[in-house]
């Protein structure tokens, strides 16, 4: 995914608007070649949730739509694209749903819990990590991935770790745990809206670093190559599951099972690789996801 | 209730933060937009347009846009307008490049605000007090300093809280153009406990409903005392 950036500030009078304008040259959704199930409606049994959803023909996915290589669209999209995306289309496509009749609808970190719990999303994939406090609310299944912590620089700094950061301003988003995380380990945090604009603040130099998940980071390293970088250990772990409402505890078994067989057949491999592999990350093995209750 | 109180620290410097953006910008509107205002009344041509024309931009732009502006637009134009200058450390507090972004987007936005409430009290004050001041043989300053502002500013108590409370509200933007004030951990405490969110939603409102009855209660200590007899 490249993107070709047109900055725009506009002056007049001392105040002005800026304006960034992204346009995509040359959409390649490719993915993985997930196969629609016909008939899926009858393998589940009456009364469950997969059951209607199968029935209706219709699923709503909530997923992030500005995080490159996990879950990604622009305006010219009719579909998004990334990671969690592609796990997305493997649930959709057991239950007989084709990728452009999901329903995809945005989802931010603050309103998950809420969407699920009112139903106007069925399923969560927006790096979604698995919490107690959030299993307190909503289902969470998985992890379908593990990922940790780290910092994007720019390509000629000498920041190596979050050591070489101590007391200095590094950016992430309001309100995420990567925030919370980088407060921790003795950063001063500076919470922006999305990590877009983060970026900008590193790349205009505001800030030395901005720090969330490496699989986020490697995927706006990939979309600046040779500005910007991903460095330092990873200083948090983040169990990255799917979230579904606590009103069909039968969807985590079904999602667990559909995951492991997407991954026995190949396909998890070819999302990763499709989505976050141009970044320069190995595929990871499949973690070994939690037991569902009841 | 519980994710609140096992933070007070965090849920109090957040509030710190409110309170330091509020204070800076409004003592800095309050100047802005009494210049405005006399600028606005006053016998110079040029300035009454520059301060109209200032009014209707700012008061018509989104405060998120001129947020925007101060974060991404106005460092590309003029280096020093990134603010990366300042680096002020008081106790626990951090005075950086993004609190001073804050407060001068709140300050030029609210300054436009309180240039009209002030005008709405000098439009109050009637017109043969000015001209009384001035067959005195008061020059512009004079007149305005001596005997119109401090009838102006009477009337203009009750709009001016009015402004005041909505900048105090209005900070809470800076949360995510990177100052940590109480949205900003608000924001925080409902991603890391879920399950607590009526809780920790009705801490923080409460939280800005104390400081709103403050600026309220000194509004209406000031009406009473500056009270036109």
């Amino acid at each position: 995914m490249r993107l070709i950036r047109t900055k725009a500030v506009v002056a007049g009078l001392g105040l002005a608007l800026s304006l960034v304008a992204c346009g995509d040259a040359g959409s390649d959704s490719e993915g993985a070649d997930v196969e629609v199930k016909e008939d899926a409606a009858s393998e589940f049994d009456d009364g469950t949730r997969m059951k209607e959803l199968a029935d209706a023909g219709k699923v709503k996915i909530g997923v992030k739509f500005d995080q490159p290589g996990l879950g990604f669209k622009d305006a010219a999209d009719d579909i998004p694209t990334g990671f969690d995306v592609e796990m997305a289309k493997i649930l959709a496509a057991d239950l007989g749903i084709a990728e452009d009749e999901v329903e995809w609808i945005e989802t931010i970190s603050d309103n998950r819990e809420p969407f699920l719990q009112d139903g106007t999303v069925d399923l969560v994939l927006a790096s979604y990590s698995i919490n107690e406090e959030r299993r307190a609310v909503v289902g969470q299944a998985g992890p379908y991935l593990v990922t940790g912590q780290q910092l994007l620089v720019p390509e000629d700094s000498d920041v190596e770790s979050t050591d070489d950061l101590q007391g200095k301003e590094v950016c992430s988003v309001t309100g995420s745990t990567s925030l919370d995380n980088a407060e921790a380990e003795g950063m001063k945090p500076v919470g922006f809206d999305t990590y877009s604009e983060c970026v900008e603040k590193v790349l205009d130099g505001t800030v030395e670093a901005m720090t969330t998940d490496g699989t986020i980071l490697a995927g706006y390293a990939a979309q600046n190559e040779g500005e910007l970088k991903v460095v330092g250990e990873e200083f948090s772990e983040e169990n990255i599951g799917v979230g579904y409402s606590k009103d069909h505890p039968e969807m985590c078994q079904w999602i667990v099972d559909t995951i492991t067989q997407a991954h026995e057949d190949g396909l998890y491999d070819d999302a990763f690789k499709a989505t976050l592999g141009p970044s320069g990350v190995d595929t990871p093995e499949l973690p070994e996801m939690d037991a569902c209750e009841s | 209730m519980d994710a609140v109180l096992d933070n007070v620290d965090l849920y109090l410097k957040g509030f710190g933060y409110t309170i330091f953006l509020f204070l800076v910008s409004a003592a800095i509107s309050l100047v802005l937009g009494t210049l405005l205002a006399a600028a606005r009344v006053g016998p110079v041509a040029v300035l009454r347009t520059f301060a109209s024309a200032y009014v209707a931009l700012v008061r018509n732009t989104p405060l998120v846009i001129i947020f925007l502006f101060f974060q991404l637009g106005a460092g590309k134009i003029f280096d020093w307008l990134r603010f990366g200058w300042v680096d002020i450390h008081i106790g626990p507090f951090d005075f950086t490049s993004f609190f001073t972004a804050a407060v001068a987007a709140l300050s030029l936005y609210s300054s436009a605000f309180v240039c009209e409430s002030i005008r709405a009290g000098v439009n109050s004050v009637g017109l043969g007090q000015a001209e009384a001041a001035r067959a005195i043989g008061l020059p512009f300053s004079g007149v305005m300093s001596q005997v119109v502002l401090p009838q102006a500013f009477r009337a203009s108590v009750p709009p001016l809280a009015s402004t005041f409370i909505a900048l105090l509200k209005n900070t809470s933007v800076a949360g995510v153009f990177g100052v940590l004030d109480a949205a900003a951990r608000m924001k925080g405490f409902t991603n890391d406990h879920a399950d607590q969110r009526w809780g920790i939603f009705i801490a923080f409102a409460l939280g800005y409903m104390f400081l709103v009855a403050i600026v309220s209660a000194i509004a209406s200590v000031l009406e009473r005392r500056w009270r036109v007899v």
